[in-house]
């Protein structure tokens, strides 16, 4: 897999089927339906639990607001992630154009995923720190790996947003 | 933070006939409600998934900070579990707890002390 800046876009070539796969589970990946530790995380309360008041008002106003804009965003990305799919061609490497416009929407998606991931499998520190644990073995094994490889791609795109004023090298 | 009363240094009279030195001017801030009612912090806590460098981020859009104060916070909720990211009233500080949430931060409203 390549990963570059291509003046107003994030190019990510070279994608083997399998990565282009973990890509494509984004979406799925990123709901936190039917795992309530993954829901809790996502909306988490904004107070202690005695602050009453602000917590009702939280439930009723802000968290559906939250919810909308996690929703905005997963489906951004699942727009974009449709170049990599329908094609006859599985078995040959895709590339994946990322606009730069989307570049926080995929950082939200991205986030949400890995948040849901590692509640639903209740990762340890020291899981979460192993990079370089093999991602066949287990579907636990598989998830970790998912885990650090979204990691991966929201640290290319928060350097890129940081220096999205400089001109790219071609 | 609410800084404390500015003290002004002596101003020296500049008239006719033996210098005289005024007494010292006291002069005090006004401050306005908002900066004297600091009941709320805006405090965050740590989570082993998000990125240091998100975190950073974060810090910067929703608040304003400069980097290095940005990534100071940061790795202040790293190492010490939580971080103090602003004081002041409910309403402010609900809304940059809002934002943080949006982030997906693990982010909360607490009274100051």
């Amino acid at each position: 897999m390549e990963i570059c800046r291509r003046k107003d876009e994030i190019e990510v070539s070279e994608l083997d089927p399998f990565l282009a796969e973990l890509l494509r589970q984004i979406p799925t990946s990123s709901n936190p339906e039917g795992v309530p530790a993954a829901e809790q995380r996502l909306f988490s309360p904004p107070a202690d639990p005695n602050e009453a008041e602000i917590c009702a008002e939280w439930k009723l106003y802000v968290k559906p607001e939250l919810r909308r804009l996690f929703q905005t965003a997963t489906e951004t990305v699942a727009a974009d992630l449709e170049q990599l799919s329908g094609n006859e061609k599985t078995f040959t490497n895709r590339t994946l154009r990322i606009p730069s416009k989307h570049a926080e929407a995929w950082l939200s998606a991205l986030n949400q995923a890995r948040l849901v991931i590692v509640a639903k499998y209740n990762f340890t520190d020291g899981e979460l720190c192993d990079h370089y644990r093999s991602p066949i073995g287990s579907r636990r094994d598989l998830s970790l790996f998912q885990v650090n490889f979204y990691g991966f791609l929201q640290e290319f795109i928060l350097r890129e947003l940081d220096g999205w004023q400089t001109p790219p090298d071609n | 933070m609410v800084e404390s009363a500015a003290v002004t240094a002596f101003s020296v009279a500049k008239n006719v006939g033996p210098p005289t030195v005024d007494e010292p001017t006291i002069e005090k801030e006004t401050r306005s409600k908002e900066d004297v009612d600091l009941p709320w912090q805006v405090v965050v806590h740590n989570d082993p998934v998000n990125l240091m460098s998100y975190v950073t981020m974060v810090f910067q859009r929703v608040f304003g900070y400069p980097r290095e104060k940005a990534e100071r916070h940061m790795l202040e909720v790293h190492h010490k579990g939580r971080s103090i990211l602003w004081s002041g009233m409910r309403e402010r500080a609900e809304l940059y707890v809002q934002q943080l949430h949006g982030y997906l931060l693990l982010a909360s409203l607490e009274k100051a002390l």
